[in-house]
């Protein structure tokens, strides 16, 4: 089995933010939460990089550690999902992810939190593959259908990687050979606990 | 205008060949230059700070933080800590009381029931204790159920069940917070007087409260003891009250840092609050004959008072013989 993940190629991310478009397109995400985001570090200061961040799939997710009603799990490609029916909307995953991901729509008086939504690696939820009730939870389930991320695929400058950790580091370990330079496999040691040796 | 315009242009000139011939050494040397020597780095980010933050694009401004990776910490306070703490305190203080009351047994009224009762505690001072113990319990459990609800509950009931429980159990939590707090701000006011510390009270304790053999350490209307647990629930109240405030309201002046810290304030305070309330439930209940009424009927019997709380029964009395102008009917014939 393949083991999902994110490798996001700072060096190639330009910042144009069709990663966060085409998420928030594809999975009809809800007004307010974004699944994924880029940031720009050092912002117009020479060596400044930007780095498109989302859920990264952790390998022992601390989210689902600390999840109080187990509503967390993770698949056998290693990506991690959560049940929205399960969910109470407590917040502890959010106090967890080393990331940022985890995010709640706000309903109701001041800071009540409804279920909690985060990137699925475009692998829906615990629903049957594809139904509409999986699409209108947590949208679109791409890699039931053979396909890898979206925000990945419409990359322009393919900076943004997704699909078997093993291929992506050995297609940036090549590009790092190449040029010369990298600024290394963002988020990876706090993820997966290693990073890419470059 | 005209005449200043030339030699402004002069100056401009002069300007830009000087910048030009700074930067031209430097764009010939462009092959060499190595794009990732400014280049930011995770692990040098991570060393000056806990957080990785930037800028973005989209209007929530949390999301610019980048990387934090101290949820680990937290992770494994919310996981293995606070558990200790929490067994250790609940189940070190349950096994106490019941060594205590094998061992003691309910501490008796030694001259027995008198017949005749006087007031310990009005009808505001009973609702109020009553609403925040009430609201305490239901905040006690439906706590208890985030730490310990998935290794001791979930195993025995379906997965939807327990997440119906736990959802009804987060909003009583949120909801009930509100009486809760009210309740500690008015049992502070209304028993502030009765529980500054004496010398009395040094006293008490140093006869142990009187709870071995059959002393009974003189004490005005809260002893030393009382005077524990009224500042455990004040200060402790307090701290939780603050503590889940903060986490109720995410993002109100708190960052994901402070909120990690609140939430163990708020686990620690409260596993020790649970402790100390389960020897306050021990006393008014099972452990003493005579002390439930205080809170329930709100009157105790004379003997009790006389045994446990000398010096108020004194005091209470000289009131009614100097006797205000107003009538003290505080001590009523009993049945």
């Amino acid at each position: 089995m393949a083991r999902m993940k994110f490798l996001c190629d700072a060096d190639r991310c330009i910042e144009c933010n069709a990663c966060v478009t085409a998420c928030k397109n594809e999975h009809e995400v809800p007004w307010g939460i974004n699944r994924r985001r880029v940031v720009t570090l050092d912002d117009g200061l020479p060596g400044e990089r930007s780095v498109s961040m989302a859920c990264m799939h952790c390998t022992d997710a601390p989210c689902q550690a600390v999840c109080p009603v187990n509503a967390i799990y993770t698949t056998a490609d290693g990506v991690v999902l959560h049940s929205k029916d399960i969910c109470i909307g407590c917040g502890y995953c959010f106090y967890a992810c080393p990331f940022g991901a985890p995010q709640y729509p706000h309903i109701g008086n001041f800071g009540s939190r409804g279920k909690m939504d985060k990137c699925t690696f475009c692998a829906g939820g615990p629903e049957p593959d594809g139904s509409p009730a999986e699409y209108e939870k947590y949208g679109a389930n791409r890699l039931a259908e053979g396909k890898l991320p979206l925000c990945a695929e419409m990359c322009a400058t393919k900076s943004l990687l997704a699909g078997d950790g093993e291929i992506i580091e050995e297609i940036y370990k090549e590009r790092v050979a190449k040029r010369g330079y990298g600024s290394g496999a963002w988020g990876w040691k706090t993820a997966y606990g290693e990073t890419v040796s470059s | 205008m005209q005449a200043l315009a030339a030699p402004l242009r002069t100056v401009l000139v002069l300007v830009f060949l000087a910048v030009a011939a700074i930067g031209y050494p430097a764009a010939t040397q462009a092959q060499s230059v190595n794009p990732t020597k400014n280049a930011v780095s995770e692990e040098q980010l991570l060393q000056r700070s806990k957080t990785i933050r930037g800028l973005g694009s989209i209007p929530d401004t949390k999301s610019y933080t980048l990387e934090q990776p101290a949820g680990r910490d937290w992770r494994h306070f919310h996981e293995v800590t606070l558990r200790w703490i929490g067994g250790i305190a609940i189940l070190g203080m349950l096994a106490v009381l019941v060594i205590f009351y094998l061992s003691r047994g309910m501490v008796r009224i030694e001259n027995g029931r008198s017949g005749r009762i006087i007031v310990r505690f009005n009808a505001f001072e009973r609702f109020v204790h009553w609403m925040t113990a009430v609201c305490f319990v239901v905040l006690a459990l439906s706590g208890l159920n985030i730490t310990f609800g998935r290794p001791l509950l979930l195993p025995l009931m379906s997965p939807e069940s327990f997440t119906a429980w736990s959802e009804w159990a987060k909003y009583a939590h949120n909801y009930l917070s509100f009486p809760f707090t009210l309740g500690v701000v008015l049992i502070f006011l209304m028993w502030l007087g009765g529980n500054l510390p004496t010398r009395v009270d040094l006293e008490w304790l140093k006869r142990g409260g009187g709870m071995m053999g059959h002393d009974h350490p003189p004490a005005y209307r809260f002893n030393a003891g009382q005077k524990l647990i009224y500042w455990v629930v004040v200060l402790g109240g307090g701290a939780a009250a603050v503590s889940g405030y903060l986490l109720i309201f995410p993002f109100y002046g708190t960052t994901i840092e402070t909120m990690q810290r609140a939430e163990m304030i708020h686990g620690i305070v409260a596993m020790l609050f649970i402790a100390t309330m389960l020897a306050h439930i021990y006393i008014g209940t099972i452990g003493m004959e005579g002390a439930f009424e205080a809170m329930g009927s709100g009157t105790v019997d004379l003997n009790w008072a006389k045994e446990h709380h000398g010096l108020w029964l004194e005091e209470e009395g000289a009131r009614s013989r100097t006797g205000s102008s107003q009538p003290q009917p505080t001590i009523i014939a009993g049945q």
